[in-house]
């Protein structure tokens, strides 16, 4: 094997766009629409599961409050007052929504939403199911303590979401759809029951295909989580940190 | 967007953990360990038909620094060939772009979980007299480990004693290769081992410290300087310290069998070895690391050890110890003939 030689950050973890952080202090509006949009897409169900199962709000009640906090985060430029060094941007947004219902509750009244909200498909109904389905078991209601771990793992469920999103358009770009359902069978839906052999036969390839192919779409997958990831933090450490928690290093 | 259960999310995990080998020699078998900045996992050399352990950067870093770390770290590894030392086999960079090394396989046990099965003080010290070897080679060749604990030390099942864990080694002037130097690698610090730091020096020092956070080591077992940050003033007296926390801890650690070595007391030799290599201020230390052992010998010996004056009762204690079997004899020798005497004058 030849003499490695580090590669330019670039190569290994291509940067799609600037962190949001960086990009709501652009003099582009554009650019800024863009990085709420982001911010948006990564945390409203974190924000709005979080706000129902902390607040015990209604299904309706959360959806308000949940697009009333993106508002807010917008109209009084909270991202702006974020500082990567004292915390994590996830810590922050969760203090934000905190300080906002509470501030809501003492209003005694919900304010009427309206303004522009970023273009991004808040799709309740399906966060709702996710609740109802999974969390909403009452053994598995967090108790006040673990709130915070609940807020982290939606958090992680987001990301990964969205990251398996972005990897089913990218194989759907290089005609790889196959792959992506191989990944999807084996790693996305699989029960643990189901093997590389099962996979090959299903598909009627050799069983090298489908280890190669497992392997290139946890590899893309790694890529785009972790792009995805550095866009939504401040600073390098942050990034380190977060990556860290997101992908379960620190527990092992 | 499709909803990941728990069971995805933990699926999903280990699939971007998992490095991936293809286009390596290299199939992987199990995760073995985790360290600071990477994991380390036992794996086949399909062309060799052997087993290595192949270690790799796990976290994601947009500025190459960690990377370069492993990689000096590998390369650290190539520079001392020991006995004491794993060598390593293999450097490059995977597919999905994280830097690895692979290194010999050793199969054993961490000092830490070994010392319980070694009751006896003597084969312990013989144990910390093989680390010394392997340290004391390293300063020779101008690195020091700066990270010399219990878990970095390995036991091999044929005896062997293994100093693990370079990532935080870091090179002294005059005796890096070329291709360890700073323009190379940010992490390694250079200085020399007997003038006092540049400027120059202190400010790439003082900006490494800053660019990671934080002080590099293991408290509890890092020196007093290193503790402090004070990277620029490091030098072989950091290890020796170091080596006296972990001689601490082969002394009074892991008795299972006899009562605690901490309840009666170490001996007062030991104590004052350990406490010469602990000392607070460097210059009280060893001057090298070859003393220290040279202290422990003479302790395994039966004589007296430089770190210790003894006082006549101290020193006529030792002195029967060592020679307790011509003592007695010639104590016997004299008891009968005093016996014979006393018969025959009656």
């Amino acid at each position: 094997m030849s003499e490695p030689e580090v590669q330019h950050a670039s190569d290994r973890f291509p940067q799609t766009r600037r962190s949001v952080i960086e990009a709501v202090h652009s003099i582009d509006a554009e650019e800024r629409q863009q990085a709420l949009e982001a911010l948006c897409a990564a945390y409203w169900k974190p924000v709005y599961k979080y706000i129902r199962l902390r607040w015990n709000r209604s299904s309706h009640e959360a959806q308000d409050l949940t697009q009333g906090f993106f508002l807010e985060v917008l109209e009084r430029e909270l991202l702006q007052k974020f500082d990567p060094r004292k915390s994590r941007l996830r810590t922050y947004l969760r203090v934000c929504v905190e300080s906002f219902v509470s501030n809501e509750q003492k209003a005694g009244q919900r304010q009427k939403r309206g303004g522009a909200m970023p273009h991004v498909a808040l799709d309740f109904a399906s966060a709702e199911q996710e609740l109802g389905g999974t969390v909403m078991d009452p053994a598995a209601i967090p108790s006040p303590e673990s709130l915070e771990e609940f807020f982290e793992k939606e958090w992680i469920r987001s990301l990964f979401g969205l990251a398996v999103e972005a990897l089913r358009q990218f194989c759907i770009e290089r005609e790889r759809e196959r792959t992506f359902r191989l990944f999807e069978a084996y790693d996305l839906d699989g029960n643990g029951k189901i093997t590389y052999e099962q996979l090959a036969n299903e598909y009627s390839i050799p069983l090298t295909d489908v280890t190669n192919a497992l392997c290139w779409a946890r590899r893309e997958f790694r890529r785009i989580a972790l792009t995805r990831l550095r866009e939504l933090c401040g600073s390098e450490e942050e990034f380190q940190r977060e990556a860290r928690a997101a992908f379960g290093w620190d527990a092992k | 967007m499709k909803f990941l259960t728990d069971k995805a999310l933990e699926r999903l995990r280990e699939g971007a953990e998992t490095p991936d080998l293809s286009g390596t020699r290299y199939r992987l078998l199990e995760r073995v360990a985790r360290g600071g900045m990477g994991v380390v996992y036992a794996a086949e050399d399909v062309k060799l038909d052997r087993r290595v352990a192949l270690k790799v950067l796990d976290v994601p870093e947009t500025n190459g620094d960690l990377a370069s770390r492993l990689l000096r770290e590998a390369r650290v590894l190539a520079l001392l060939e020991h006995p004491g030392i794993v060598p390593v086999h293999d450097v490059g960079t995977l597919a999905d772009g994280r830097v690895f090394y692979t290194m010999k396989f050793v199969e054993g046990q961490r000092l830490d979980k070994f010392v319980e099965s070694v009751p006896s003080i003597p084969d312990r010290l013989r144990i910390f007299l093989r680390i010394c070897d392997a340290v004391a080679f390293a300063h020779a060749r101008g690195v020091l480990h700066r990270d010399l604990k219990p878990a970095n030390i390995m036991l091999g099942s044929f005896g062997e004693v293994l100093v693990m864990d370079w990532g935080l080694a870091k090179i002294l002037r005059g005796s890096a290769p070329e291709n360890l130097r700073p323009a190379a690698d940010p992490e390694a610090t250079i200085f020399d081992k007997s003038t006092p730091a540049t400027a120059a020096d202190e400010t790439t020092v003082l900006s490494v410290v800053t660019d990671h956070g934080a002080v590099m080591g293991t408290p509890g077992y890092m020196s007093p300087e290193q503790a402090r940050g004070d990277v620029e003033h490091l030098d072989a007296r950091s290890d020796i310290f170091s080596l006296g926390t972990l001689l601490r801890f082969l002394l009074t650690d892991g008795f299972s069998d006899s009562p605690p070595v901490r309840a009666r007391g170490l001996d007062k030799s030991l104590e004052s070895i350990i406490g010469k290599a602990t000392a607070n201020v460097p210059q009280d230390r060893y001057e090298s690391v070859s003393e220290l052992a040279i202290d422990v010998s003479r302790y395994l010996d039966g004589v007296a050890v430089g770190a210790h004056p003894e006082s006549f009762f101290e020193k006529a204690t030792r002195f029967y110890r060592r020679y307790r079997f011509f003592i007695l004899l010639i104590a016997a020798y004299l008891l009968m003939r005093v016996l014979i005497l006393f018969f025959f004058h009656r």
